[in-house]
């Protein structure tokens, strides 16, 4: 395939079909959309590199759609970042331009060119760096802890990647999705792409599932689908989603963490009642964004299962010595080949033009097993992560920024559920005031218990089975 | 007797909110959603939670979506025959 030929540069085929909906109930057709995308990149003028201030709005799809079709490389980014975060990351990668809404501050630089309540301003900033010739956007791997390490992905990734989702989806152009995760998230930007290639519609709003303006707009606009992390589906729960009259949708999917075994149980019950399919698939960032899904006809006698690898895809289990598993039941490694696998990571400009690193294989770090009919099932993790409403989080990096913080620390838990123990009372507030006000961490996703010792082995090891995180 | 009862709702219903957000009793009155960090989407399910467990009653759909604020919190638990 050329790039010539990918889906963002064809949009404009679309015409007069509507790309988006904005929460005021604006239209946007693909026409319009390619035209401001257009304009916009011709102002940037050349490939170069920008910092995306993502919200879910027009504007911020457009600036998304002028580098996609323009060859511009765009680093997804919330606009609601930390100022020191994009501080940081603003020193490492200097972007040419930046495209964020006018009144947000953060995102500071010469005003150049306006699209309603966008502006695109420039940086000054020394380009000393080359980008890598396929290189198409750059997304952060946490989204919570605030690392300046960025996954490379390029436009061979994002085409396998959505054409293999449109596929098992079934995705068609009379789909209509509504947002409920940010763009700069891959799993919330892997919904915009596949519908955006079948010239099917987004619905966009920054609202939650806890706002009436939310469901106001679902139901006026008649949305189809929607994608949701575990927090998600408590959330749907709390809100009785099974009694809850939504016509209009046809199918959901989950990702982004493990959902409960009751949990997985209950919205099977209640979809299948309602004739709504759940999907539930497994991914990440590595790898564009999905590796597996659960076929609905499957869900309930799998219930727990990541499914079976997406379209072109291939998973293999391997032991500690790299060798593969092929017997059903053993655990392992969890790796994945195929054409969304990326090259790899940045962590600063010179990083840009590093070749691909791995070759189409990726190790995922999650351990693994799969029954005898070919399903897999997440067990755990090699390293220490944890989800936090859809977030992954390393809590060795935690650890970390709050030592650096002066805070004597130990981090555990499990998913959506972080426990930061600490052995002094007294920095209690500051811990939970540093990880709300600096991480993005939500402060419903830890709680903060205090120990008179940190527990160590001889070696000086800290035993994090010792401690008590329910 | 009616009096301590009284007393008694206003407290619980305080302390859902006091204990879920870590804040103290004076910033209450003020207090809406998404006013302060702790009460995010997160903190929103949680209070939710607490407060049915204080009052032993279970939300309708939309009452959960429409308590954002203490205020209107208040209002809202006369519905479910809860005098505040």
């Amino acid at each position: 395939m050329e790039h010539k030929d990918f889906f963002f540069k064809r949009l404009e085929e679309y015409g007069g079909s509507t790309a988006l909906v904005t929460a005021q109930e604006e239209i946007v057709t693909y026409g319009e959309l390619t035209k401001r995308a257009d304009l916009l990149a011709r102002e940037i003028g050349r490939r170069c590199l920008i910092f995306l201030a993502c919200r879910n709005a027009a504007e911020s799809v457009i600036g998304y759609a002028a580098c996609l079709r323009n060859n511009i490389v765009p680093v997804m980014v919330s606009a609601d970042i930390d100022a020191g975060l994009l501080e940081n990351l603003m020193d490492r990668y200097h972007p040419a331009y930046l495209w964020a809404p006018a009144e947000n501050g953060v995102f500071s630089g010469e005003a150049v060119y306006r699209d309603q309540g966008y502006v695109l301003k420039k940086t000054g900033l020394s380009e000393d760096y080359v980008l890598g010739a396929d290189l198409a956007l750059l997304l952060t791997t946490s989204g919570s802890t605030g690392s300046p390490k960025l996954v490379r992905q390029t436009w061979k990734n994002i085409q396998s990647n959505t054409d293999a989702i449109i596929e098992y989806l079934g995705i068609v152009p009379e789909d209509r999705a509504i947002t409920t995760l940010p763009m700069n998230y891959t799993y919330g930007l892997s919904i915009l792409n596949t519908h955006l290639s079948m010239g099917a519609r987004m619905i966009l709003t920054d609202a939650t599932l806890l706002e009436k303006s939310f469901w106001t707009l679902f139901r006026n606009q008649g949305a189809t689908t929607f994608g949701g992390v575990p927090y998600t589906y408590e959330i749907l729960k709390k809100l009785r989603f099974g009694r809850m009259q939504l016509p209009s949708l046809r199918y959901i999917t989950q990702a982004g963490g493990k959902l409960s075994k009751e949990l997985a149980e209950e919205f099977n019950t209640i979809c299948g009642e309602k004739g709504i399919r759940l999907i539930v698939m497994y991914g990440q960032t590595e790898a564009t964004a999905r590796m597996s899904w659960l076929p609905w006809k499957d869900a309930a006698r799998k219930a727990g299962s990541i499914g079976i690898a997406i379209p072109g895809g291939r998973f293999a289990l391997i032991n500690a010595d790299g060798a593969e598993i092929r017997k059903a039941g053993e655990v392992g490694e969890l790796v994945y080949r195929g054409g969304n696998v990326t090259p790899g990571y940045a962590e600063s400009r010179m990083d840009l033009a590093k070749p691909d690193e791995n070759q189409g294989e990726l190790h995922t770090g999650d351990m693994a097993k799969r029954d005898e009919d070919g399903f897999y099932y997440v067990v755990g993790r090699k390293k220490r992560f944890l989800k936090l409403f859809g977030n992954r989080v390393n809590l060795d990096e935690v650890e970390g920024l709050l030592k650096k913080e002066g805070i004597e620390n130990v981090c555990a838990g499990r998913d959506d559920r972080m426990v930061v123990f600490l052995t002094d009372p007294e920095k209690e507030g500051a811990a939970a005031e540093f990880l709300t006000q600096h991480t993005g961490i939500s402060r419903g996703g830890f709680v903060i218990r205090r120990i008179d010792e940190i527990p160590r082995n001889d070696s000086g090891k800290v035993l994090y089975s010792a401690l008590e995180i329910e | 007797m009616r009096e301590i009862n009284i007393m008694t709702n206003l407290e619980k219903y305080n302390e859902a909110f006091t204990t879920t957000f870590g804040i103290g009793q004076d910033a209450l009155e003020e207090l809406e959603y998404q006013g302060i960090a702790a009460w995010d989407s997160v903190g929103h399910m949680q209070l939710i939670a607490a407060l049915e467990e204080a009052f032993d009653i279970m939300f309708d759909t939309d009452d959960i979506i429409d308590l954002n604020s203490y205020k209107v919190g208040k209002q809202m638990l006369a519905k479910y025959e809860m005098e505040i």
